[in-house]
């Protein structure tokens, strides 16, 4: 087992912000070494605040989120999966982010089919230059989620 | 003479096949009832519900249960089996993974109700008449079993202590499997009772295969016939091999036709569904949004494609349905 697949099950598990008092979501977010993760660093060192709802796991790049990675945060109890990666045209491994960008249409059109709704899952390039848009799309997605509600009630019963 | 060990064949949610896949042993199969007592084989011999309740706990060598389990009847008859059984073997991709019946997650009982009694163009049912679970009249009560939402593989009900993979299994592995636990030569439990290899490795095209695919353009079987000895996925085909386990004989690709999935995922993999979607998408040449788009709105089904056996047992396990609060 691969560590970010360990590191998920930390993340999950982990009980989410403003536990007792009201429901707040919980976004896993993998985000590529080169981009978007040190765009976050960058986030922080200005001091930019942003809703803590977002555990981010660090993946050398963005092409390493195995579809199964994103089910089985969902499946694990996120209510969001958010993956950063750099811009087309500047992945550090020339092709990864378009990989990703192949595998996360194609996910997306199953995950519509099985009834997960659009904003649950996100993917969004990040330089590491842009601190303020990790802000801003982790404030965006949470605020959509909280609108949205938690995923794992919408699950049908067994029986 | 000692008794013969007893062996049991239970169908679940399933079409019949795998019960073909045990008459398909040929005369193999009359080594088989040489070496023991079949003691219930609805297909073939007439036994009860109540026979098998007679038997005491744990009396039965091995169960082989097919099918997936969708109804209560079922579910029953897989609790009793387990209990009667020293070995449960979940036989077949139904009972595996969920199998074909198992697409049903994709849907609920309302949906398949209104559209089995009601929708249907050949239905015509002005009285609105569905089956009941109870019902009757003149101080009589017939019951049927329940339906249920949603349907589950033989392991989501009772433990399992093996899979026979396949949409049938092939003889080979049914023998396998057989001589193995009559000689007690047994893995692990919860081993799948099939090479973990994935099918490309063992693929009879699979010198065909060039360094690196590229799929420019979708092809479907329904309205272009592949080459017979090129790499289905090389010539654009969907073909499951690559998150597929080997053993089943390559029966398909041998048969011209692209591998569905029906054995299961290899051992550490535990969605085939979505394995098979990161290693189909990484071989698109698109690039763009659009390009990108344009190329997958060729498949029309991909869930229904990807997961055609697995959907029940993949990390989704079914359509998510709104909960109304």
């Amino acid at each position: 087992m691969s560590t970010a697949v360990i590191a998920l099950e930390d993340v999950t598990k982990t009980k989410g912000p403003g536990v007792g008092a009201a429901w707040e979501p919980r976004i896993v977010a993998f985000f590529c070494n080169w981009c978007t993760y040190t765009a976050s660093d960058l986030a922080g060192t200005a001091r930019l605040t942003y809703d803590p709802n977002a555990p981010v796991i660090r993946v050398m790049c963005s092409g390493r989120v195995d579809p199964q990675f994103v089910l089985r945060a969902l499946g694990e109890g996120a209510d969001g999966v958010l993956i950063g990666g750099c811009h087309p045209g500047d992945c550090h491994y020339q092709e990864g982010n378009y990989k990703t960008l192949r595998r996360f249409k194609l996910l997306k059109k199953v995950l519509g089919q099985l009834g997960v709704e659009d904003e649950r899952v996100r993917l969004e390039w990040i330089s590491a230059s842009e601190g303020d848009r990790v802000q801003h799309a982790i404030n965006d997605m949470t605020n959509q989620l909280r609108r949205l509600g938690p995923f794992a009630q919408r699950g049908a019963s067994h029986a | 003479m000692p008794e013969k060990p007893k062996v049991a064949f239970y169908w679940c949610a399933s079409c019949g096949g795998c019960e073909e896949a045990v008459v398909d042993l040929a005369e193999d199969i009359l080594k088989v009832v040489e070496a023991v007592d079949i003691v219930l084989w609805p297909v073939a011999l007439d036994f009860k519900k109540k026979d098998v309740e007679a038997m005491p706990d744990n009396s039965i060598a091995v169960a082989f249960i097919n099918g997936a389990v969708r109804m209560s009847e079922q579910e029953e008859w897989v609790h009793m089996l387990r209990r009667k059984s020293q070995l449960v073997v979940a036989f077949g991709s139904c009972a595996h993974l969920g199998g074909i019946p198992g697409l049903a997650n994709f849907t609920n009982k309302a949906e398949i109700f209104a559209n089995s009694y009601f929708d249907v163009p050949s239905v015509d049912n002005p009285g609105r008449v569905v089956p009941l679970e109870k019902s009757g009249g003149n101080g009589e009560t017939l019951t049927l079993p329940e339906f249920f939402d949603t349907v589950r593989a033989l392991d989501q009900v009772i433990p399992v202590d093996y899979y026979l993979p396949g949409c049938a299994p092939p003889k080979d592995l049914i023998m396998n499997a057989v001589t193995a636990i009559l000689t007690g030569q047994l893995p692990p439990k919860g081993t799948v009772l099939s090479p973990s290899k994935a099918a490309c490795d063992v693929c009879p095209r699979k010198d065909s295969k060039p360094d690196k695919i590229e799929i420019a353009e979708i092809k479907r079987i329904t309205t272009s016939i592949p080459d017979p000895e090129k790499c289905f996925l090389a010539q654009g085909y969907v073909c499951m091999g690559p998150a597929t386990r080997s053993g089943c004989g390559e029966r398909c690709i041998h048969g011209n036709m692209p591998c569905r999935g029906c054995f299961g995922p290899p051992d550490g993999v535990y969605d085939q569904g979505a394995k098979f979607l990161s290693a189909f998408a990484s071989l698109l040449t698109a690039k763009t949004d659009e390009e990108i788009d344009a190329l997958i709105d060729q498949i029309p089904d991909p869930a229904g494609t990807f997961y055609r056996f697995s959907l029940p047992t993949s990390i989704m396990q079914r359509k998510r349905t709104r909960v109304e609060s």
